[in-house]
Order: C-alpha cells, then structure tokens, then sequence
C-alpha cells in the first residue's frame, strides 16, 4: 500500500511544482538553520573526555588572605596550595597546571622564532585525559621530580618544525632554555579545552576562547618552574604587592585536576581539601578554611557556562526560525489537501477508511520532508561552512558528523510529519457525500 | 468596503486563516526583535574609545621575561621608534584598547572597606594620556616627577605612584556630582592615590566585565619595560599608519632580530576584530529577517493562491452580478490586511514577551516603543505586496466562469 501512497504522493507534489517547490524550501530553510545551529551546540556541549569524564574532579580552596574578601574559591591554586595539594598523591592520578606563552625556536630549522602556548604539567596528564601520541610517550614521574628538561609537543608543531617527521630526541630552545623531545602527540583536539577552563562566570558568555587548540608544548610541571618563571599565565592575585617570586606571591595561577575512580574516594578526597583548609587555616594561611569545593569536570564546565551566550541565542532563533517554517507548512498542506475535496471524496465513496486517507496524506507529507531534508542538508553544510570562516577559536571543529546527518533528516520528517498531521485529519473527515454532490 | 462577508468566509477556513495569523504574528515578534539587536548590536560597535583611534598604530613584541637590562632594551627601543619618520609619538604600554587582555584592580574609597568598590582597569606606561590622545576635561596630566618604574613597584610597594588619572564615568560614578580633582582612591589598604587629572573617556581594554563598566579606566604613571608589558602604541597621522607599522617592525626587529613580533595593527583594525562577533551576529540577523520575511511572504502568496483558485466560481458568480475588478481586488487586498492586523497584534504581545526573555537573560535593553508601529507598518506592507500578485489573478476571472462547472 506505501508503494502505492508513494507513487499518489508524488504524482500530487508533481501536479502543483510551484507550490510544492514552496513547502521543500520553507522545510529546507528551517532545518538548514536550526541543524546549523544544533550542530555547533552539539559540538560545542559535547563531553571532552567521553571514557573518563565522571571521574575527573577539579579541587579548590580559597588562599585569599583578606577576610570577608570573597565567599567562594578563586578558579586557580595559589603555587602552594596546589603544589602540598598534589604531592599528597590522595588522588588515582592528579595534575597540575599552569600555562605560559614562550618564545620557541628549533635550532637547525630554518624558522623564525615563534611565541608557543606552553602548558607545564605532571606525568599524569597523559593517561588521566587519554592523550593520544603518535611519536614516542609522555614522561615519566622520575622526569618531573628531577626537573628533567624534557617536552612533549603537539602534532600542529610537529607539523611546522619538522614536516611531520618524528622529532623524538630532537632539541628545542624555549625561552634560552634547551629542552629534548620525548613525544609528539597525535592530532588531539577536545572540545572544549576542558583542562584550561576558568573564569567562565566573568565572561559574560564570551567564552569561545574555552575552544581554542591544546597548547603546542607540554614540559614537567618542576622544570616549567625553572624555565618559565615570572612568565605564567595568572588568573588573579589578591594584593598589588607581587613580590619578585610567582611561587611566594599572592597569585592564583596552577589548577589541579585529579582522578578519582569511586564515589567513596570522591567523597574522602572532598574530606581531605577540607581539612587541608583547616589545617591551613591553624597555620595562620587560610582565613577561609570552609571555602573548599570540589565539582566534576562535566559541572566545572557546566558552572563556567562553557557553552558561549552568542551561540545560546542563535540556537533559540533557530528554532523559532523552524517553528514559522512549520507554520507555514502547514497551511500550505492543509490548503492543498482540502482543494483534493472532490478526489478525496471519490476516494472514501469508493471504500477507502478514514486511516487510509490519512496515510495517505501523510506520506505525501512525508516526501515534502525528505526533500527539505536534503535541501536543508544543503543548507546545513553552507551554515557550518560559514560558521567555519569565522574568526573564532571553534571554527576548525565545526563539522556535520554522522548522528548530526541522520539527524539532519530525522528532524525534517519529523517536522514535516508533524506539519502534516492536522491537514491530514482535516482531509480524512471530509464527509463523501458532500463532495460527491458537487462534483 | 463591507467586511462582514470577508469575516464570514474567513470563519469558514478557520484554521487555515488562524495559521497564517500565527505565522505572521511570530514573524512580527522576531523580527521586532532581532531589529532592535541589531540596533545595539551597531551601537555596541561605534563604543567611544575615547582616544585618536585613526592616529594609532600598535606593534607588539613577546615580554623578555626578567632580563636585568629590560630597562635599557626598552629604552632603546623606544628611542628607535621615535626617529620612524611620521612618528609624532611612542611608548610602551602594558595593555591597550581594544585587545581583550587587561589588568584590572579593585578599588577602595576608604581603606577601611571589606569589599571593594568596583573593578577598574589600570593603564601604565609613560605619556599615555598623550600618546593616546585621551581628551583630559579637569585637571592635568602627570609631571615628570611622578613618573615610577612598574618593575620596582612590583617588587617594592613603597614605589608605587602616588597619583592617579580616572575618566569622567568612572569619577561620576565614584563621586556623583562632585569634583574628583583631589579626591584619593585606595587599590589596596596602604596604597592611597589622589586623583589630578580627568580624562573624557579611555575604553577598558576587555569589555568582559560588562559594558556598563566599558569607561571604568585608571590611568597610572608607571613606566612600563619589556619584563612587565609588550604593546609599543604609536602615534601618527592616518595617512601614514601602513608606513609607520612596516618601519616600526624592521626597526624592532633590526635591534634584537630574536625577538618575536606578535602583532602589528592599526588601532581601528584592532577595534573592528574586537567588535567582530556583534558584526558577524548583526550579519547573521539580517540574513534571518530578509529569510525569514520570504518565507512568510510565500506562504501568504501560497495560501493566497489557493483561495483564489478555490473561489473561481464565486469570483465569476460574483462579477456576473455586477462587482468589478477593482471590488475583486479589493476583497482579497482587505482580506489579507484584516488577517495581518489581527497576526501584528499577536504578534506585538510576543515581541513583548521575547524582548523580557532577552531582558531577563541576555541583559538586552527595554525594546523601544518605535518599533511597535513600524514593524506593524513593515508588516502590513508585506503582507499586501504579497497578496497583490494572487488578488490580481483573482480580479482577471471573467464573469463568464459563473456558468462552467467548478
């Protein structure tokens, strides 16, 4: 019987081309746009570690000495802090974190040299956020408590240094300092860059920068001490007076994320953050000693409001965008089906049921939506191929995967379906004598 | 022209007649909508900066890092610039507008307070009020002698300056209605710093904290080196900013060939990258307004379309009993206006309620009350453009089509 509903269907869509050309495009228009716009959320929103997220965990405390100054944990460790916090090793596996813009060059490759993004980090790093390498492996935790002058670069610089060739043992000179390659990482691009994320809540939804690509050079957390110095990234400080150390002053500048791999260990680590601060807080260190919080990666993203404000919006329109196409579709559809009156009529005096028109109907509304599907599959690939020309740091992630293409047409028939199902009840309770009559 | 028969036949499609209100109510409330964020969206672009924005030029070199001879590299290079033909002024400053990374400090009114005031953004670097051309409305610019090293302040408090230069907004919301000339700020319980010189305005560097807060600007006279800031600003004249930004390259470049140059901009490219998303987001909503205007045209011209073809007959009873072509067109002109008015208030009542959505949370303004009536008035216009061409078609049937079977 489909077959048979199919063949009407388009018979019908062939007999009026104009206005069937206008309900594809309006269906096409608003999938295009709003599959444009989910795609980007769906990237966008996606889980960074997808095998481990739940058992990541950001700790944090507040090292601020300024009484009633604040009420909650700045989004960074003060060097401290962080560094007593780690050595603990309380954790599965834990990382610190500090980033630093250096200047790089290779000695022997005939470039320029360049400003490099330089995360300095612990050995864990690696296996804790499933780093994929392609050369060689991470360090190892006798590197970082020997300071070792070792790094490991990602494929991006890889790529511009070398060709792409397997630079393990080679030398790169980082700010004076010469360092060995010990691993090239395999393209590694998590969205979004949930390791770097901080200061969300005072970015008032500018926060495509949390999208930007992985830092070219990771380096041991302790030899970054010695090589990097005064240069690291600081998130904030507390008082003006910076003295000339970054580890004794009071900047917020490491972030620690650990790996706890059960919920009683979540639980005992949260225990022991708090009575670090309290402990901190006897030495006359802390003056907030319950200023202590400890959230998953997935609420730490959710808590910075990762997603940007620009692309929530976009989002919404999209869908009012689709909802008007929808609207649109249907009054169409209804005005078409009513004017068939006379054949549907025919139809029903003949024997056909009321579920048979409407299936019928259905299906042609159906076809309408896998032709605006593919238009709006079209569109879709235009949308994403403008949002990839924008300046912005996700622009290179931006791509139809395949459950976003599925969805592409799931969402058009559905819609379209939908858009259908009051034209098509409408039109399987035409009463056949009536039109029978005017015929 | 009677209504009431418009009124009755339109009962009669009842549903059909109520989706395209809808459709074009909601089109009405969107585009209201996205017209006004479009108007801030250009407004946010054209934020006074404050400075001679078509005189500047940036050229930005990597920090050394702590090199003991920061100071005198720094020296160097300033006196480099100088001699750049078309160079009127030079120094080096730790952050400038439109760059998006900034060092801000709470401030205090009384050293004594828990919680400071509000946040500003602190310039440093020698001669910027002039370098920049900051319009100075009270007060003066900093002596020579009040000039201190960033560097040393950093390491030894006591060195920090004592005075400080705030723009007119930041002084009115500070001191509302009194003279700031005099007064003292505190950015931290021991740092005291009296206010001599007001600027009309000079933008933060980063409008993350709110562009209600764009104007919150200190000016501090500290000398800024290569350790501690890397923005060489320039001032020159507009025709020969390429020239001045090409030299002041190969002129850094010729001094230390090691160094890195990050960036070399013209002020105003800085500030149309800063201003980019609301540019792109701007483009983006037109591109929804004109789409989405067709769509809704079409479908009027659809619906339209098909109700004509459907009343053939009675067009042609109707012409027979005497009406003109005009009474035709005008049916179906009224029709349409009588469908649109009831979609325009609709659609006003949802423009209302997506303009306190966006209030609420986007920290978008109150939608002005001017865009109510022309976006009636827009409307309206559509929607008979639309109508005309089918209303057209319907006035062309001959009164002879009374007599055919339907």
């Amino acid at each position: 019987m489909f077959g048979y509903y199919l063949d009407l269907a388009l018979r019908s869509l062939k007999r009026h081309r104009a206005l069937t050309a206008l309900m594809v495009l309006a269906i096409a228009v608003g999938i295009g746009a709003s599959m444009t716009m989910l795609t980007v959320m769906h990237i966008l929103s996606g889980d960074p570690v997808p095998t481990r997220s739940s058992t990541l965990f950001f700790p944090q405390v507040n090292p601020s000495p300024a009484p009633g100054e604040r009420h909650a944990p700045f989004d960074m460790m003060d060097y401290r802090s962080a560094t007593e916090l780690w050595s603990a090793h309380r954790a599965d596996r834990q990382a610190l974190i500090a980033s630093a813009a250096l200047k790089l060059n290779a000695p022997g490759v005939n470039l320029p040299p360049l400003m490099a993004q330089t995360l300095s980090t612990t050995a864990d790093f690696f296996p804790m956020f499933d780093v994929p390498f392609r050369y060689g492996d991470a360090w190892t935790a006798q590197d970082d408590a020997q300071r070792a002058r070792v790094v490991v670069i990602s494929d991006d610089l890889n790529n511009k240094l070398f060709g792409g060739a397997d630079s393990v043992g080679r030398t790169l000179r980082l700010k004076g300092a010469d360092v060995r390659i010990v691993g090239v990482l395999a393209p590694w691009r998590p969205s979004p860059l949930f390791y770097d994320v901080a200061g969300g809540r005072y970015a008032e939804g500018q926060t495509a920068s949390f999208y930007s690509k992985p830092e070219d050079v990771f380096m041991p957390f302790n030899s970054g001490q010695d090589i990097v110095g005064h240069d690291y990234n600081v998130f904030t400080c507390w008082s003006t007076a910076q003295g000339s150390d970054l580890r004794t002053g009071p900047c917020v500048w490491v972030m620690l994320w650990v790996q706890l791999d059960s919920v009683a260990k979540v639980g005992a680590y949260r225990d022991f953050i708090a009575a670090y601060a309290q402990q901190q807080k006897a030495l006359g260190r802390f003056v907030h000693a319950d200023d202590t919080r400890m959230m998953s990666l997935l609420q730490w993203l959710d808590f910075n409001r990762a997603i940007p404000g620009d692309v929530r919006l976009q989002t919404w329109l999209a869908f009012a965008f689709l909802l008007i196409c929808l609207f649109n579709t249907v009054g169409l559809l209804l005005a078409k089906f009513l004017r068939r009156s006379g054949e549907i009529g025919v139809r029903r005096a003949l024997g056909a049921s009321r579920g048979t028109v409407f299936a019928q109907c259905l299906v042609e509304a159906g076809v309408i939506g896998l032709l605006g599907g593919i238009g709006g599959w079209l569109l879709a690939m235009l949308g994403l191929w403008l949002v990839r020309r924008q300046p912005v740091e996700y622009a290179d992630l931006v791509h139809l995967d395949v459950p976003m293409f599925l969805a592409t047409f799931g969402l058009a028939i559905a819609a379209s379906l939908l858009a259908g199902m009051l034209p098509a009840l409408r039109a399987s309770r035409i009463t056949p004598a009536l039109q029978l009559k005017t015929l | 022209m009677d209504v009431r028969p418009i009124l009755s036949s339109l009962l009669r499609h009842k549903t059909t007649a109520l989706l395209l209100v809808l459709e074009i109510a909601l089109t009405c409330a969107i585009v209201c909508n996205a017209v006004f964020m479009i108007s801030q969206r250009l407004q946010r672009m054209q934020m006074t900066g404050g400075i001679a924005e078509t005189e500047l030029v940036e050229v930005q070199s990597a920090s050394i890092g702590a090199l003991p001879d920061a100071k005198a590299r720094t020296a160097a290079d300033l006196e480099a610039l100088r001699r750049i033909p078309g160079v009127k002024a030079v120094t080096l400053a730790t952050q400038l507008p439109f760059t998006n990374s900034s060092w801000n400090t709470g401030i205090m009114l009384d050293p004594t307070q828990k919680e400071s005031t509000l946040n500003a953004t602190t310039y440093f670097g020698e001669n910027l009020v002039g370098v920049l051309g900051a319009q100075l409305v009270a007060g003066r610019d900093f002596n020579a002698d009040e000039y201190t090293d960033l560097g040393d302040a950093q390491k030894d408090p006591s060195k920090a300056s004592k005075v400080v230069i705030v723009t007119s907004a930041l002084a009115e919301r500070l001191w509302p209605g009194q003279n700031p000339l005099g007064k003292t700020i505190w950015m931290g319980k021991d740092s005291p710093q009296q206010v001599v010189g007001v600027v009309k305005a000079l933008i933060r560097p980063s409008l993350s904290n709110g562009d209600n807060t764009a104007q919150w600007t200190l000016v501090i006279p500290m000398r800024a080196s290569l350790d501690n800031a890397s923005d060489y600003v320039l001032r020159t004249t507009p025709e020969q900013r390429d020239a001045v930004i090409k030299a002041a390259a190969a002129t850094l470049h010729k001094i230390d060939p090691h160094r890195v140059i990050l960036d070399k901009k013209s002020m105003s490219q800085l500030r149309e990258e800063f201003f980019h998303n609301d540019r792109a987001m701007a483009g983006l909503l037109v591109g929804v307004i004109a789409v989405l205007l067709v769509v809704t045209a079409f479908g009027i011209v659809g619906l339209a379309s098909f109700w004509v073809a459907q009343r053939h007959r009675q067009i042609g009873v109707r012409r027979a009993l005497g009406a003109t072509r005009r009474n035709i067109l005008h049916y179906f002109q009224t029709e349409n206006f009588l469908l649109a008015s009831i979609g325009i208030a609709i659609g006003m009542a949802f423009a209302y309620g997506i303009n306190l959505l966006l209030m609420r949370y986007y920290e978008l303004p109150r939608l002005p009350a001017l865009y109510f009536p022309v976006g009636a008035l827009s409307l309206w216009l559509l929607g008979q453009l639309a109508v005309l061409g089918p209303a057209l078609r319907a006035a062309a049937v001959p009164p002879v089509e009374a007599t055919r079977a339907a």
